[in-house]
């Protein structure tokens, strides 16, 4: 027989110990991520190659190597090409991008006039910042001079012709104004047009629920690039003789109507998410189909869908560089269009050029996804299960 | 009684303005009127412009000459072939594009995918910055990287990159050796379908003994040795029938061998890596989507990890992914339209010549919207099979 002795109870909690040297600091971080085992430290030795391999060229080449001004094409060719830099050198051209920068910017609108897109620039940044931080007050007051004022306002500073503004006609937009310019109309009017959309696809009324669907799928079929041939050679055959309109604002409603469908899509997938309870709950108190939806539905459903909106939005951001295809010039193809610059023609410009095209679009388009996660966590109604 | 028949009645609503079924129906009698007078309206508009510019409206052009080259046939054309055959030259290319890109871009998506969720840190970070960097950027853009940026920088012919295989690289172009089936090739496709033909029937048996009796088969070594063994076993009775027809350097060009243009390897390559981080994401998403419980409780039944991965995790993950790959496939077939932008001749180019050509605006950009809409619609009825049959059987 054993004899158990219950007079020593521990009283106080025993200390805490290191954890054993094997699972701390910095070698146990890189056995456990790096070689945990010998196919993990097989593709480790092959990812340090990979990077040993890209980012020493993408270095040299991006800012040890590149030429950041200059005249023209001599400072960025080889001898043999006929520059002044030694045979074999290769390196970006950003003085090509630097030349050219207002182009890329503006297209050819005039440079005397081109304080007005700055302008804008500036108040467009004005009224979305504070938009952006929740804790501003006074939204609602914002998004109405965002989203009503400010195109209005930029509507008649971009284009002119009134107020002793000289006309400035949209064939001479071009670069970043006309892909920021494009996407933001696009936003706004594709957001309430996708909920009209997707309200009309769950309509009980068979002939609007029908339309909506004929036109929803059929949008999400074609490419864009249908739908911008659409818009710039069939529209002016749907028109009385005489009435044009501009190709601008063709390309505008292609990119709306296609970003529309998306949108009504996302949208739907959030409506559908809502409990029943809710539609019903509202029915119980009375409202009408407008109250239900624009007070308890809408607000919930489009919470739901954030990161599906942005994503939208994204994609119409990229989107717009196919109005290229339309031959009108965004930031995109106002510097492919530099590219037949005799004065640049470098085996280097077109690397560079494109190189500082993408930098800028991923500037944006990074910085709207890692908004909507920002959104998306701050909205966390705890629907997720 | 008549109290009753009272109480059967409607309850009244009041004015007919709030009855919600007079609402509908005059709400839905109102959009019809108004579509059908735009309709009305732009159908006369379209018939009095197609008049004024002369244009005989109809399907009747497409058996006239078309009267212009295309770079890339997959099947005999020239320029006096008919307007129909350019836009059949053109949907063949679009669809060579398509699949290519699908097949590469589900390769390379799956890979960095599967790399997000590695172990191993500098890994996940690599695949990471892949999809930041190729989520963000317009694929049009990426097309002109390769097209522009890289390929066309390349060196001349006279002075064309080695590669292993006797290929090669140069501006215009990827050139690689040209296989020439010589006589009694036909007896390897046939040991081919023949082998597929029994893998699936040995699958077949293996899962029937398995339910029966609980023992397992090695189904899966017993296939590729049935699909290489019987097309190599042919190959070697029928005398190897094979040469390969090298790319060979003369002064000024490459001749010989199987030439793969700009257009198209700039296009594959800018489609399908801009569509991988898309897809990578998806698949992410679909194998954390499997709760953790399950790749434990299979652990707990004894399973290796190989099996695990296979039988249980992946099944799961799979049902999660397939909807999304599938809009993914359509919006690389979509996207394949982008050729446009660097001459390749795809369903968009030929259609858009033809309807320079002709004037038949309409028409054209019927035929392009018809194309598409049923190639989505192909592309979705497989997927939708694949999804049926991966997607979960309940009671």
């Amino acid at each position: 027989m054993q004899e158990h002795d219950m007079s020593w109870v521990r009283t106080e909690m025993a200390l805490a110990q290191p954890a054993p040297p094997t699972e701390r600091g910095a070698y146990a971080w890189v056995r456990k991520n790096l070689i945990g085992s010998v196919g993990d430290a097989i593709l480790t030795v092959l990812g340090i190659a990979i990077v040993l391999w890209i980012v020493p060229q993408v270095i040299n080449w991006a800012f040890i190597n590149a030429q950041w001004s200059g005249p023209d094409r001599t400072v960025c060719t080889t001898a043999a090409q006929g520059g002044i830099q030694p045979d074999g050198w290769t390196g970006a051209c950003w003085a090509f991008v630097n030349a050219k920068f207002g182009q890329f910017m503006f297209g050819t609108y005039p440079v005397e006039e081109r304080w007005r897109p700055i302008l804008v620039a500036i108040l467009f940044v004005a009224l979305l910042v504070p938009m952006l931080i929740p804790r501003v007050p006074r939204k609602g007051l914002n998004a109405i001079l965002l989203f009503v004022a400010l195109p209005i306002v930029s509507f008649f500073l971009l284009v002119g012709g009134v107020f002793g503004l000289p006309h400035v006609e949209t064939a001479r937009w071009g670069g970043l104004l006309i892909t920021l310019s494009l996407s933001f109309v696009g936003i706004a009017v594709s957001l309430p047009m996708g909920i009209v959309l997707a309200l009309g696809r769950r309509s009980k009324m068979p002939i609007i629920k029908w339309l909506c669907v004929v036109f929803i799928e059929m949008v999400r079929g074609i490419p864009l690039i249908t739908v911008l041939f659409f818009a710039s050679v069939m529209l002016p055959l749907f028109l009385p003789e005489g009435v044009t309109f501009d190709k601008y604002l063709r390309a505008l409603i292609g990119v709306s109507l296609f970003a529309a469908a998306y949108m009504a899509e996302v949208i739907r997938g959030g409506l559908q998410a809502i409990p029943k309870g809710q539609y019903e709950g509202a029915d119980s108190l009375g409202l009408g189909y407008w109250q239900k939806m624009g007070l308890i539905v809408l607000p919930q459903a489009l919470k739901l869908v954030i990161p599906g909106i942005v994503n939208t939005f994204i994609g119409m951001f990229k989107d717009t560089s196919l109005v290229l295809i339309i031959s009108m010039f965004d930031l995109l193809g106002v510097v492919k269009q530099n590219f037949a610059d005799a004065n640049w023609a470098t085996p280097q410009t077109a690397k560079s050029g494109l190189i500082f095209a993408a930098f800028v679009f991923w500037l944006f388009c990074f910085g709207m996804s890692r908004y909507s996660m920002y959104t998306e966590r701050r909205l966390d109604t705890g629907y997720k299960r | 009684m008549a109290s009753q028949e009272i109480l059967r009645e409607e309850p009244s609503r009041g004015s007919f303005i709030n009855d919600p079924r007079i609402r509908s129906l005059f709400f839905q009698t109102l959009v019809v009127i108004l579509l059908f007078s735009s309709i009305w309206w732009i159908v006369h508009n379209v018939i009095e412009n197609l008049q004024r510019l002369h244009i005989a409206s109809g399907f009747g052009f497409l058996r006239s000459r078309a009267g212009f080259d295309i770079s890339d046939t997959p099947i005999a054309y020239t320029s006096d072939s008919t307007y129909f055959r350019a836009l059949v030259v053109g949907l063949l290319n679009t669809i060579i594009v398509a699949v290519a890109g699908i097949v590469l871009a589900t390769i390379v998506g799956f890979t960095i995918g599967i790399g997000r969720l590695s172990q191993n840190w500098l890994i996940r970070k690599i695949c990471t910055v892949y999809v930041e960097i190729f989520r963000n950027i317009p694929p049009l853009l990426v097309i002109f990287f390769w097209y522009s940026g890289v390929l066309a920088v390349l060196p001349p012919p006279r002075e064309s990159i080695h590669l292993p295989f006797g290929s090669f690289l140069n501006q215009r172009g990827f050139y690689f050796p040209r296989a020439v089936w010589g006589d009694g090739s036909w007896l390897i496709g046939v040991a081919l379908l023949l082998a597929i033909a029994m893998a699936l029937f040995v699958a077949h048996k293996a899962r029937q003994r398995q339910k029966a009796t609980g023992q397992q088969f090695p189904v899966f070594w017993t296939s590729v040795a049935l699909i290489i063994g019987l097309p190599a076993l042919a190959f070697l009775l029928s005398g190897m029938p094979l040469t390969f027809d090298f790319p060979k350097q003369s002064t000024f060009n490459l001749t010989g061998g199987f030439w793969v243009k700009p257009e198209f390897l700039s296009l594959l390559l800018a489609l399908s890596f801009y569509t991988a981080a898309f897809i990578a994401e998806i698949v992410r998403a679909g194998i954390r989507g499997v709760s953790k419980g399950q790749s434990e409780a299979a652990a707990a039944l004894g399973l290796r990890s190989g099996p695990i991965l296979r039988l249980v995790v992946i099944p799961q993950a799979m049902r999660i992914v397939i909807p999304p790959l599938t809009s993914q496939y359509l919006n690389l077939t979509k996207n394949s339209s982008l050729a446009i932008a660097i001459g390749y001749p795809d369903l968009t180019a030929t259609a858009g010549t033809v309807l320079n050509q002709t004037g038949q605006a309409v028409e054209g950009v019927f035929i392009m919207m018809i194309a598409y809409l049923v190639l989505s619609l192909v592309t979705s009825f497989v997927m939708n099979i694949v999804n049926a049959r991966m997607a979960l059987v309940e009671r």
